[in-house]
């Protein structure tokens, strides 16, 4: 017998019982499309995470305070820290540090009123994080001398307080209620990983430090953005960084009071975290692709049991076993190929749904069906097809013809 | 010397039911010749449908000889069984059991596909299907076809690989009588022509006279014609 002869045989079959055929489907379709959509947004968000960490800033470092509570008398970061990374004698792999206070302010201007991160940054912050302003100026040398009342906008918080991000440029805003004056507005960054990176004022160093984010002792600093000259010397200024830092902190060998984290770690993390999520949730997935299977497996011992008199027949026109075989396994695996091909389209267009939805709410997501999964879905599915069909079909190729002739 | 096509010695076959076992068949010997119709007859607890699914090959004995068309059957293995049976073997049966969703030719041409030939089985099953007088029903399914016909489909299907044997169990059973004097006709046609040994498997003596020999079983013995 050859295939395509037992292919369309397998189709008349399942044609002669199009609702228990489409309903066995209907559950491999469900487990496919399932695992095809999570895949799909796993990787979608992983590529945006790590797409959005990537535009903070190119060769970056981020020096942040320890959280360990076990170092005893850490020493928090400091103005002078950041001068000693940037000597280019101490630390030769440096290009740029950009001292920053981050907290949180209420800004209003006329009637409108609302929450917004505040930065305090000096000059250098431009560069490292990539920000350009869209309009007006940068914050400059003079500005942090003068611990000047200005502030840049970004476009989202622009948008809530004016209406518009244009044009704004020379008005004053009041930042927990004293004011400033708007000497720019910042380009548009999209959602990052801590929530908007638009809904942001951006004011001198000097004057967030004396007036808005007052920290003890005075010089603290709460992050410390450091640029490496190039990717190449990333890990190398991570260690001249810990070096200057241990050597002012005087902290004992293996007890670092601060984190130095490279832009590359941040992408390895979130990439592991997205890795097991999507894992996770196509682990789930993957279950009810299991359940379709033994949907298949229990629909075909119902047609071994209904057919045992034509199976018998077919044995006493000289069928072997082997072909009994094929022939059950050729309708099992089919179910589950339908219902996986069936499946890959209905998860493309679960994945696109998700798409649409995450564009309408202000979040652009691109999912990604990536030719792996789709490989993998169809593999599997005809594995589940074959792994299911096999007990049946083994249950039809070991009835005795007599016996089988005789069922009634 | 006979052109003995069965050669049967001694035929033992024992059921467990349980704990009882139950002996259906106690030493049958029987001898058919080539191109012979013979009868078996019997009452029901005869052991007659036992010796038929012996004689078919679609089951072995408990002991004793069986020899079909020269090969020793009672030894061999499953599939090898099942390759006897497509070969030498054409069943007809009482209830016809066709594939009721496949057209006649289809049906024919099933023991052929179970040969494992590739080229010229549609031929050879219109051929088949001509030489039971059916050549205008080929594209037809089981539930077009009435009894008669359907039992004419049966019959090409067992002739189609050019049996040793032809075994008809109550081939009339589900027709009324004149249909089943026209089937018997055609199996005793195509005896006649084509020289097909012919065993009938029945309760109907009626039938059974229209046999060359009657071998008659009573309680798993036989009691004459053998």
């Amino acid at each position: 017998m050859n295939l395509w002869q037992s292919i369309l045989e397998a189709l008349e079959s399942l044609a002669a019982n199009k609702m228990r055929s489409g309903l066995t489907i209907l559950g491999i379709v469900i487990g496919v499309a399932a695992v095809i959509a999570m895949l799909a947004v796993g990787t979608g968000a992983q590529d945006t995470i790590t797409g959005s960490i990537s535009g903070i800033g190119t060769n970056l470092l981020f020096v942040f305070r320890s959280r360990d509570d076990s170092i005893r008398n850490p020493k928090p970061l400091t103005l002078g820290d950041a001068d000693a990374i940037a000597d280019p004698f101490q630390a030769p792999s440096v290009e740029a540090v950009a001292p920053i206070l981050d907290g949180s302010a209420t800004i209003s201007y006329g009637g409108e009123m609302t929450r917004a991160t505040l930065d305090g940054v000096t000059p250098a912050y431009f560069s490292v994080r990539n920000y350009t302003v869209v309009e007006g100026d940068y914050i400059t040398e003079e500005h942090i001398l003068g611990r000047a009342s200005v502030a840049l906008v970004g476009p989202e918080l622009a948008d809530t307080l004016f209406g518009r991000h244009d044009g704004i440029t020379g008005e004053t805003i009041r930042i927990e209620g004293q004011p400033f004056r708007v000497i720019g507005v910042l380009e548009a960054k999209g959602g990052g990983m801590m929530g908007s990176q638009d809904n942001v004022a951006l004011v001198p160093f000097s004057t967030a430090q004396t007036r808005l984010l007052r920290r003890s002792p005075q010089d603290r600093v709460d992050v410390i953005f450091v640029q490496a000259v190039s990717a190449d010397l990333v890990s190398q200024a991570a260690n001249e960084i810990a070096d200057i830092l241990r050597t002012r902190h005087r902290t004992p060998i293996g007890a670092d009071d601060f984190t130095v984290f490279s832009q590359e770690d941040f992408v390895q993390t979130a990439e592991t975290i997205t890795g097991v999520l999507t894992i996770f949730l196509g682990g789930i997935a993957g279950i009810s692709l299991l359940v379709g299977g033994i949907g298949i497996m229990n629909i075909m011992l119902v047609s071994v049991t209904e057919r045992t008199r034509e199976i018998g027949l077919r044995k006493a026109l000289g069928a072997r076993k082997r072909d009994i075989l094929i022939q059950f396994l050729t309708e099992s695996s089919l179910l589950s190929m339908i219902g996986g091909l069936v499946g890959i389209l209905v998860g493309w267009g679960i994945a696109t749904l998700v798409e649409v939805i995450a564009a309408n709410s202000g979040t652009p997501f691109a999912t990604s069906i990536g030719l792996d999964a789709v490989l993998l879905a169809t593999i599997f599915s005809a594995a589940v097809g074959l792994f299911f069909g096999i007990y049946p079909a083994n249950r039809a190729a070991n009835l005795e013809p007599v016996e089988a002739l005789r069922y009634e | 010397m006979e052109d003995w096509v069965i050669t049967a010695e001694n035929l033992t076959k024992v059921y467990k039911m349980g704990e009882v076992e139950v002996h259906a068949l106690r030493g049958v010997s029987l001898k058919i010749k080539r191109g012979e119709v013979v009868a078996i007859m019997g009452p029901s607890g005869s052991g007659k449908s036992t010796i038929m699914n012996i004689l078919g090959c679609l089951d072995r004995p408990t002991s004793g000889e069986y020899i079909l068309d020269g090969e020793v059957v009672q030894s061999l293995n499953d599939d090898q069984l099942a390759d006897i049976r497509n070969r030498k073997v054409g069943f007809v049966f009482q209830s016809f059991n066709l594939l009721p969703r496949q057209t006649s030719l289809a049906n024919v041409e099933l023991p052929l596909r179970y040969a494992g030939m590739t080229s010229g089985r549609k031929e050879r099953a219109r051929a088949s299907l001509e030489a039971v007088g059916l050549g205008d029903r080929m594209l037809h399914r089981p539930t077009e076809l009435s009894g008669g016909q359907q039992q004419r489909v049966a019959i090409a299907r067992a002739l189609v690989n050019n049996p040793a044997i032809i075994m008809a169990d109550e081939p009339t059973g589900n027709l009324d009588s004149k249909v089943g004097q026209e089937i018997m006709d055609l199996l005793l046609g195509l005896n006649r022509d084509k020289g097909t040994t012919l065993i009938l498997v029945t309760h109907d003596p009626k039938i059974g006279a229209q046999a060359q020999r009657t071998i008659r079983l009573i309680d798993g013995l036989v009691e004459d014609g053998a």
